[in-house]
């Protein structure tokens, strides 16, 4: 589907956050935003919502947790219980302290190891891939808007436009894309 | 955006714009290295080498080349291991405590101490490693189904804990610090000219382009890894005190170990932060973003780990005393007054001494005494694992068996060899890596930068009032045609008119040619578009710029007609004025 998509990019990050709420509240859907570092509270206005990757940690978490148990359980108290000192592992719950820091560790090895990989390949951030960002200044010091009209169906391009000129833009670009 | 008290000290100084910090952080990776870089680098090589050569040497003939002894049986190797992982723990404790406490000032540190902790973490994981003498069957501390039977691995043993407390720790903070740089190369990568360097910094950007959601993510990968490496910091030390602490021998049979390990390795871990960047901010020109301020917070974090470590060396010596256990006592009596007096004193001088003198506000503010007392620091905190280590051992419970320990030039060699392969890995780190975390840096601009701070209030939340004159009598936009400058069809003046004021403009400017063409996207306000407008016009050069006033300026935006009041906003010929020095220097 051929689409058009118009970049505004602005040199601040409280113009774009203030433009964004302007062209929001006038009913503009505002695709994407580029920016060097996180802009806060842009989220909200752009209709981003918060990311549920801290409940993948958690889960991940839990993961580390069972394998670390079923693992040293097995280990240590099903398949040779050693014999420390005449005190032989016979039951899990009774020689469980000693098994908690590597639990521990293991958990935390699956939790952070597990969302940084599930961040990378949902961002599609991953060795190799080609950069999207439409100008490369806005990983410098500039913020770049990014609307597209098949999302602003009730709006004409020269509207658009005119709307986002009100913001402070300090360039405006416009792109055919498939 | 928060607001900060302004009688907070600024965390960058000077006016300093998100390009600005881009550009400072950026020249070093981009310049040719300085003439000194290369002698360190290459001291730090030979260095290295000579340790790795050491290594080899052990690992062909044996771990007796060590000067172990019957008695001593564990010396230089695993004092050495305990000294690095210690100097690690700053790096996680910077960018992970300091991170769920909102700390501004880590911003501008927590990179390179961060990497100073995964170079410190690999010289540390190297001692245990070599000290198997058969390297190659390292893979046998992993519980790995084998052909012995059931033959596992011991879970109840501390050094097992270790084995997985320091790999999960390493390679935690590895993704920790990698996920921080992502967005960093990716400015790199958009900056990079030479192609080579383009496509390296691509590959290591993983094609990052910083998207809204994809900075939700960021904020939240970033908070939760530091919640989980906060508490992985604290088990790592405990880990390694239990090596001790779970063992019987006087002297290390204590439960003071881990509280008091974890103290001594933030403490060691601040100290060798401040040697690193003391010298760094200088060498690479970022004294605007790492200044007196930041060394004061981490001299005071010095100075109460310190004071936790001194209160547990008294309580320890209290306690051995108290306790009535004659072993555990003379082990003390002998650490103090034995014939490793020495190595005891300089350790308390060095440890509980020297960090209570940062209580004077002068002495923590001072740089050259900062640098001082962090060397002294790192030796006397590797003075503490040898106490710890050497001299409860040297004298056991069999007096014919009491011995002493000297190093064979092979200790020697493999721990100064680790400081150069340290050194090696950390110039590196500073020659193509951002030392800075200038994507962080940059939030805090504007609620702790210098100009930004003392300006008043409303200067940037408001958007600048842009709203062209021109637009309201301006025609309706005829169809865009594709990557087209659309402001142009909105100028309301006929093409003579345009012909005329560009004459006018160019007149007073001076005739510029394509063929002495500046690269004029350079001038902040400038971009592509408008570089080509300013072409068309007939202006190609700084020098044409930088006679811009008040009356060309106008001139300008009547041609132009997209932005008015932006170059004289962004004074364009001052900053054409300040690229032709730069590039006439």
């Amino acid at each position: 589907m051929a689409d058009k998509v118009i970049y505004a990019m602005y040199d601040d990050d409280d113009v774009l956050k203030n433009g964004a709420k302007k062209l929001v509240s006038k009913g503009v859907k505002i695709n994407e935003v580029f920016s060097p570092f996180p802009i806060h509270g842009i989220d909200p206005i752009i209709g981003v919502k918060n990311t549920r990757l801290g409940i993948m940690a958690f889960i991940y978490g839990l993961i580390g947790l069972t394998l670390a148990t079923v693992g040293m359980r097995y280990f240590m108290i099903v398949d040779w219980p050693m014999n420390i000192g005449g005190k032989p592992n016979f039951s899990y719950l009774d020689n469980m302290l000693a098994f908690i820091p590597i639990t521990f560790e293991f958990t935390v090895l699956c939790a952070a190891h597990g969302m940084a990989i599930t961040y990378l390949i949902i961002n599609k951030t991953l060795p190799g891939m080609p950069a999207q960002n439409p100008d490369p200044r806005t990983t410098d010091d500039k913020f770049v808007m990014e609307l597209r009209l098949s999302e602003n169906t009730s709006f004409s391009s020269s509207d658009l436009e005119g709307m986002l000129k009100d913001t402070g833009v300090i360039e405006l670009d416009q792109k055919e894309i498939e | 955006m928060h607001k900060e008290a302004a009688i907070r000290e600024p965390l960058i100084l000077g006016h300093k714009t998100y390009h600005d910090i881009t550009e400072d952080v950026c020249r070093p990776i981009e310049d040719k290295a300085p003439r000194t870089w290369y002698i360190l680098f290459a001291i730090a090589l030979i260095i290295g080498l000579y340790g790795v050569g050491c290594i080899l040497y052990l690992l062909g003939t044996g771990v007796g080349v060590w000067g172990l002894n019957k008695t001593i049986g564990w010396a230089w190797d695993i004092t050495n291991f305990v000294w690095w992982v210690g100097i690690g723990h700053a790096g996680t404790l910077i960018s992970a405590v300091l991170l769920l406490f909102r700390q501004k000032w880590r911003m501008a540190i927590n990179r390179s101490a961060e990497a100073m902790t995964i170079f410190a973490v690999f010289m540390a994981g190297l001692f245990p490693l070599i000290h198997m003498g058969r390297l190659w069957l390292g893979y046998w501390v992993l519980p790995l189904p084998n052909q012995f039977g059931s033959l596992w691995v011991n879970f109840n043993s501390p050094l097992l804990w270790d084995v997985f407390a320091i790999s999960t720790y390493l390679s935690v903070s590895l993704v920790f610090w990698y996920i921080g740089l992502i967005p960093d190369f990716a400015t790199i990568r958009d900056r990079a000219k030479k192609p080579i360097s383009k496509k390296m910094y691509s590959i290591l950007s993983f094609g990052w382009s910083g998207r809204a959601k994809h900075w939700n993510r960021f904020e939240l990968v970033s908070l939760v890894l530091a919640g989980l490496a906060t508490p992985l910091v604290f088990s790592v030390h405990s880990i390694v005190s239990f090596d001790f602490a779970t063992s019987v021998i006087p002297g290390w049979h204590t439960t003071i170990f881990p509280p008091y390990f974890v103290a001594g390795a933030v403490f060691s871990g601040f100290a060798m932060v401040q040697t690193l960047l003391l010298i760094m901010r200088k060498a690479m020109g970022l004294e605007a973003y790492i200044h007196t301020k930041h060394v004061e917070y981490m001299n005071i974090v010095i100075m109460v780990t310190g004071s936790i470590v001194g209160t547990a060396y008294i309580t320890e010596l209290f306690i051995s005393w108290y306790s009535g256990v004659e072993y555990e006592g003379y082990a003390f009596f002998n650490r103090a007054t034995g014939p490793y007096w020495w190595a005891y004193w300089s350790m308390m001088t060095c440890n509980v001494i020297s960090p209570q003198l940062m209580w004077f506000k002068k002495l923590r503010r001072s740089l050259l005494f900062t640098f001082i007392i962090s060397i002294v620091v790192n030796i006397g905190m590797w003075f503490e694992r040898y106490v710890i280590i050497v001299t409860s051992l040297h004298r056991d419970y069999l007096p014919s068996s009491w011995s002493m320990h000297f190093p064979s030039h092979i200790d020697i060699g493999v721990y100064v060899g680790t400081i150069g392969l340290f050194f090696v890995f950390f110039l590196l780190f500073a020659r193509f890596f951002p030392v800075l975390a200038l994507n962080e840096v940059k939030t805090i601009l504007k609620s702790s930068g210098e100009s930004y701070k003392n300006a008043p209030d409303t200067h940037h939340d408001e958007p600048a009032p842009t709203a062209p004159k021109v637009e309201a009598a301006a025609p309706v936009v005829e169809e865009v045609k594709e990557e087209a400058p659309e402001a142009e069809s909105k100028v309301s003046l006929s093409a003579e008119e345009a012909k005329a004021k560009a004459g006018a403009l160019i007149s007073k400017l001076g005739e510029g040619s394509a063929d002495t063409k500046d690269d004029l996207k350079v001038i902040s306000g400038v971009g592509p578009v408008l570089e080509g407008k300013l072409n068309d016009i007939g202006i190609f050069t700084y020098a044409q710029v930088s006679k811009m006033t008040k009356e060309e300026y106008d001139l300008l935006d009547e041609l132009t007609g997209s932005f008015p009041g932006r170059a004289e906003r962004d004074d364009w010929a001052g900053q054409a004025k300040e690229l032709m020095n730069k590039s006439n220097s």
